[in-house]
């Protein structure tokens, strides 16, 4: 990783794709999400970090219900199958009954922020030791492109046609700053995956998430913002400059709550 | 072994804790309220963990993922509590689960939310009713054994009356020998050679989609298997009954002592009580009323399980309701006929408009 690239002089070796090295855990490089989606790299890091964490042969996921369900195949863990809002639940029974397990988390935001929001806050507030993963990317994707409770305001769905309106459809919630007060709560952040500087990032979280976890902290949470650009009705090599510009300005990238290091 | 007075809740939780049952998590409601006090009080001392949980729909949540490690689990409610746990209900027996649920229901108007159930799709649970405590204590211990047998969940149909009297009972500390779960999803499956996968839908690691049909085939010809083989039911004096009653749980009691006097009383009179009301013993039924002219169904509630005995009687004899909608104020389900003589009086009913017919 840390070769310094010449570009001076031709590479010595041809360009390899990414799924030429993905981990051990993703049993499937190949997936049906759309072109430009962003949760197969949300997912990728979450799976990559496991294995350099020494945690491949113990740890449990929980996935909820939206398009990353289609992922959940190519999980090389174990893993529960929940239902749309529900994982954190799961994930709670699962961790009291296997303490040592690394247990994750893999939501939407219309899994986790909508019908299952009463589920995450009381799994924070218990100060719950597993860690959730938000993939927010501000619409229902699998339907289609509809509002969830994270949609930002003048964000066009297809159910909010002129774009999310406060008096009509209310406000956006942002989960991580929601939870980030509350007692059980160890680290709360929020990533993006639009580019290559924010992915490194990320890992980055999502590596002090589970050491929180592997140090019985308590609760820790990492929002991922991630690209829909079927979803918001915009080019797919517009989907990055359009979270950036839009889902970001909003869902702030940073990390919320950490202990001091 | 010792017999102590025990309350229904607090035996119920002691059987279950015996039984191995590593985890319980509940939301308060009466009379399911003295169960989750039970498990709350006793199963942390025994090497277990009872959560408080936030609501029922968290409570289900979270027995699943304790269930789906491969722990002996147990959760419930009332019926009304039931209600928000329907649509797990349904998932966990497509997941192959074998979770232990307690209804301590308001009365018996819940056996179609047992025996039906209100999730989706093609989905049957294993559904048991205690006459008494000490029923109760067997039935419990039986419930995770059927449970982790069948991999499908296993409902205990209990009430206020069984929740809250005190009777004179052991609990066998002894539980059955654990089954060696392989399909346990705990983190350890790469290490015991692959990923295990729990999905409600068939998903398995490494394989892209998922044949919905295959999947749910299978998971019928399983439950048509349950089906066969695990009728449970109590039956007494039905040889050369004109008239047999049916009623079961707690009711049943009342059912039974009333048939006894009457057949003391040299009137011809049998009584059938279905332990598994899911499956439902309908061979057993129809054998037991074979000689009668007449079945008389004793339930507190607009007539649900008479559907289930219709179908096992087939015309064969008349099916009549003698029980109906009664509860208290509160509606706790302490119904005015959970009274010997009225219980008698009805049976009595029915069988002089036999006579008249």
């Amino acid at each position: 990783m840390s070769e310094t690239i010449r570009t001076d002089i031709p590479p010595a070796r041809a360009a390899k794709r990414t799924g030429e090295f993905a981990p051990e855990l993703q049993l499937s490089v190949d997936h049906d999400l759309c072109p430009g989606c962003g949760e197969p790299l949300a997912l990728r890091l979450v799976l990559e970090l496991i294995e350099e964490l020494g945690c491949a042969e113990n740890a449990l996921g929980v996935v909820g219900i939206g398009c990353y369900t289609a992922l959940g195949s190519s999980i090389g863990t174990d893993m529960i199958q929940a239902l749309h809002g529900r994982a954190p639940s799961l994930a709670t029974g699962a961790k009291r009954m296997r303490p040592e397990t690394l247990v994750f988390t893999l939501q939407g935001d219309g899994d986790m922020v909508n019908e299952g929001l009463q589920e995450v806050i009381h799994t924070a507030a218990r100060g719950e030791n597993l860690t959730c993963v938000l993939l927010n990317n501000g619409v229902f994707g699998e339907t289609g492109g509809h509002m969830t409770a994270t949609t930002v305001l003048g964000q066009r769905t297809k159910n909010t046609l002129d774009g999310r309106d406060a008096a009509r459809h209310g406000h956006p919630i942002s989960l991580a700053e929601m939870l980030a007060p509350l007692g059980g709560a160890a680290y709360i952040a929020r990533g993006s995956v639009h580019d290559a500087p924010n992915i490194v990032r990320t890992k980055n979280m999502l590596r002090r998430a589970f050491e929180a976890q592997l140090a019985g902290e308590g609760f820790s949470l990492v929002e991922i913002l991630t690209m829909c650009p079927t979803g918001w009705f915009v080019p797919t090599a517009q989907g990055p400059g359009y979270l950036d510009a839009v889902i970001g300005a909003v869902h702030r990238i940073g990390e919320i709550k950490a202990r001091a290091r | 072994m010792t017999r102590r007075l025990m309350e229904g809740s607090e035996a119920i939780a002691e059987a279950a804790i015996a039984a191995g049952c590593k985890f319980f998590a509940g939301y308060p409601m009466t009379p399911f309220t003295e169960l989750l006090e039970a498990f709350a009080a006793k199963l942390p001392t025994a090497g277990g963990v009872c959560i408080n949980a936030e609501s029922e729909l968290e409570a289900i949540g979270m027995a699943w993922g304790a269930v789906a490690t491969g722990a002996r689990a147990a959760t419930g409610s009332t019926g009304q509590g039931l209600a928000l746990m329907q649509e797990s209900f349904s998932e966990l027996v497509r997941a192959e689960l074998p979770l232990v649920v307690f209804n301590m229901a308001r009365g018996q108007f819940d056996y179609f939310q047992a025996t039906r159930g209100g999730g989706h799709g093609d989905y049957r649970f294993i559904v048991l009713a205690p006459i008494d405590v000490a029923e109760a204590i067997d039935l419990t211990r039986c419930a995770f054994e059927l449970a982790e047998r069948w991999r499908n969940p296993v409902l205990i149909y209990g009430d206020y009356l069984l929740a809250h009297t005190a009777e004179a009972v052991a609990v066998q500390t002894q539980s059955d020998p654990p089954r060696a779960k392989d399909w346990r999803a705990d983190g350890t499956g790469r290490a015991r050679g692959g990923p295990r996968h729990i999905s409600p839908i068939g998903m398995q690691p490494g394989t892209k989609g998922i044949d919905a049909e295959v999947f749910w085939q299978r998971l019928q010809a399983k439950h048509e298997q349950i089906a066969a083989a695990e009728q449970r039911f109590e039956t007494e004096h039905c040889d050369g009954a004109e008239l047999v009653v049916v009623a079961f749980g707690s009711l049943a009691r009342f059912a039974r002592h009333a048939v006894r006097e009457l057949r003391r009383a040299g009137v011809r009179v049998g009584f059938f009580r279905p332990v598994s009301l899911w499956p439902f013993p309908s061979d057993a039924l129809a054998r037991a009323s074979a000689g009668a002219t007449r079945v008389a169904v004793l339930e507190q509630n607009a007539g649900q399980m008479i559907d289930d005995v219709r179908l096992a009687v087939l015309g064969r004899a008349a099916v009549v309701a003698i029980g109906g909608i009664s509860t208290d104020a509160h509606g706790f389900g302490i119904g005015r006929f959970f009274d010997p003589e009225q219980v008698r009086a009805r049976i009595e009913r029915a069988l002089a408009a036999r006579s008249a017919a």
